[in-house]
């Protein structure tokens, strides 16, 4: 119909894609920008300003960022581990095993899928005060290290496995833990590395319940520390408390980028926790 | 329920499997153990835990005593708890239409894979991978009234200055805006996996016979999204319910309550004001919310999941 309004469209089309995509970064690029200038720079855009990593180093003298670090990374591989080692197996009982009671117990489990712990926080802290876990690290990943989200998915994916493999691998000698270890296990890597790339940006970016849980340097996590430091410590240091953002997402934003397929067909097939 | 009917077909091979199959059972069973302990420790216990204490007055001896719906008639005679109720229900048309909306456009303008479309996509990812307390953090500047990035640039608009954390009547509005721009790219994947699983020869069908592109857009690519909007509506959803970093961060629910939401209401009762029946009474309520929305969601994920794999 408009072959000539066709060349026109599509450089709007550009534009338009351009401003929105430009608008969308502005934060995160004035965030760049203040964090890398001293402070006299920060809400003045000159191209001549001096550039400077001090900001940096600042912000990571200020507050025990190595040990948020620490924490977050332990943290993050604890729950990783965990969910995808317990969701084998439990998906695995789900998936290939007979017995009474199954199905009520795979609607047991899947009832946890939108009741996310957050909700359940004030109860969940008396739990951990009754275990002595308050302000531990185990406190923080007690209640994740299974999820029902991880055993749905896993169980669906397992069921695709043609049963011929599982026999196969019968015949030559393997035990049903051996078929799993051999036949499913395999099958699922794919899921289990989307699943743990989604957890691990997941937890990574938790916030709520490590607050309440922990009240000490020693186990807070990057997310808790980076408020602490963002409300209280620097007053209005803008250039610090910049700095020390782009750092606590920084590990985040880099792994995406560089891989960034992997990133988005994970999140597409096992993108809620 | 169907647990029974399973066991039932069973029957007739009886005998002989007998034996193998309760070991199968013990090892089914335990294979599922570690799971069910930390589901009940974490999640049934603490349930159950919220409504008995919802239904109970702990007084300052110490001494528990019934107190039937006392708590809940507490909980609605509390101003700040309807607060956060309508809140709530503002910050969720609020946040999930316009996401949604941009969502959907963003997955059909940036479908195809062109140089130009890839960047864009990887730039209004970003916020997706940020922890909302960083990009709370980085929105305390933006909204920063007078020099902030948005005042800075609407000025040279004409805007007036606006306080947009601290006027009762933006803060939310500023909330809303900060939830839309961190969630939009994230429900954008669904719908582009959505949209890759439309048959191409739909469109052609449609293009050849003569749909505009308005037309094929609300006869062919809308209706084929169902299953992947319900999905999305109900996720964006959870989040609403059980997301207030941004809040904690940013406005502690103030100016006067006026981004109070539920989760951080229950949080001050319960850490602030140390109003244990007040705070399950509100749990209970959210919990009831919540279920609402996986009775939906149970039926949209088990499509949806088939749908991308």
């Amino acid at each position: 119909m408009n072959r000539r309004l066709a060349p026109l469209a599509s450089a709007i089309e550009t534009v338009l894609a351009w401003v929105l995509g430009l608008a969308w970064l502005a934060p995160l690029l004035y965030a760049v920008w203040t964090a890398v200038h001293p402070p006299a720079f920060a809400t003045r855009f000159d191209l001549g300003a001096p550039l400077t990593l001090d900001n940096f180093h600042r912000a990571w003298e200020a507050a025990p960022f190595a040990r948020y670090f620490l924490n977050t990374v332990v943290i993050v591989a604890l729950i990783v581990v965990s969910q995808i080692v317990l969701g084998t197996l439990a998906a695995f009982a789900l998936a290939r095993f007979t017995f009474r009671g199954r199905d009520l117990v795979f609607a047991v489990i899947l009832l946890q899928l939108m009741i996310a712990p957050e909700i359940l926080a004030v109860a969940n802290y008396r739990t951990m005060k009754a275990l002595g876990a308050v302000d531990t690290i185990w406190g923080i990943v007690l209640p994740y290290l299974t999820s029902a989200f991880g055993i749905f998915l896993l169980r669906q994916t397992f069921r695709t496995v043609p049963q011929d493999l599982e026999d196969a691998a019968r015949i030559e000698g393997c035990g049903t833990l051996g078929v799993l270890w051999r036949v499913y296990v395999p099958a699922a890597r794919p899921v289990h590395l989307a699943y743990g790339l989604v957890q691990a940006s997941w937890h990574w970016n938790n916030f709520l319940w490590p607050l309440i849980i922990t009240n000490s340097v020693e186990n807070r996590p990057l997310t808790v520390g980076l408020s602490v430091f963002a409300s209280v410590d620097q007053g209005i240091d803008w250039s610090v408390i910049t700095a020390a953002t782009l750092m606590t997402s920084a590990p985040l934003l880099l792994a995406f980028l560089v891989f960034q397929r992997r990133f988005v067909q994970s999140f597409m097939s096992a993108g809620l926790r | 329920m169907t647990a029974i009917e399973a066991t039932d077909t069973d029957v007739g091979l009886a005998p002989r499997v007998a034996a193998g199959g309760r070991r199968r059972t013990h090892l089914a069973l335990a294979l599922l153990a570690p799971s069910l302990v930390f589901l009940v420790l974490f999640t049934y216990w603490p349930i159950v835990r919220v409504a008995v204490d919802s239904v109970t007055l702990t007084t300052f001896g110490s001494k528990t005593v019934a107190y039937g719906l006392g708590n809940f008639a507490r909980l609605f005679d509390d101003p700040a708890f309807a607060r956060a109720v309508t809140n709530n229900l503002i910050y969720a048309v609020g946040t999930v239409v316009p996401s949604i909306a941009l969502a959907l456009a963003l997955a059909v303008g940036l479908e195809e894979a062109t140089g130009l479309a890839t960047t864009i996509r990887t730039v209004v990812f970003f916020p997706v991978l940020i922890p909302l307390v960083a990009a709370a953090a980085l929105f305390l500047f933006v909204f920063l009234p007078g020099i902030g990035l948005l005042d800075h640039h609407l000025a040279k608009l004409g805007v007036p200055r606006t306080n947009w954390l601290g006027d009762p009547d933006v803060a939310l509005w500023s909330l809303i805006g900060l939830t839309v721009w961190k969630n939009a790219a994230y429900y954008m994947l669904f719908f582009l996996a959505g949209l890759q699983a439309i048959p191409a020869d739909l469109y052609e069908a449609s293009r050849i016979e003569g749909a505009s592109a308005i037309r094929r857009f609300t006869r062919v690519t809308l209706p084929l999204l169902g299953p992947t909007f319900a999905f999305v509506v109900v996720i964006a959803l959870v989040n609403v319910v059980t997301q207030v970093d941004h809040v904690v961060v940013l406005t502690k629910g103030g100016p006067s309550d006026s981004t109070n939401l539920v989760l951080f209401y229950i949080y001050q009762q319960a850490h602030e004001n140390f109003d244990t029946g007040k705070a399950a009474a509100a749990t209970v309520v959210s919990l009831v919310a919540l279920s609402a929305l996986s009775v939906l969601s149970l039926r949209t994920l088990e499509r949806a999941v088939h749908y991308e794999t």
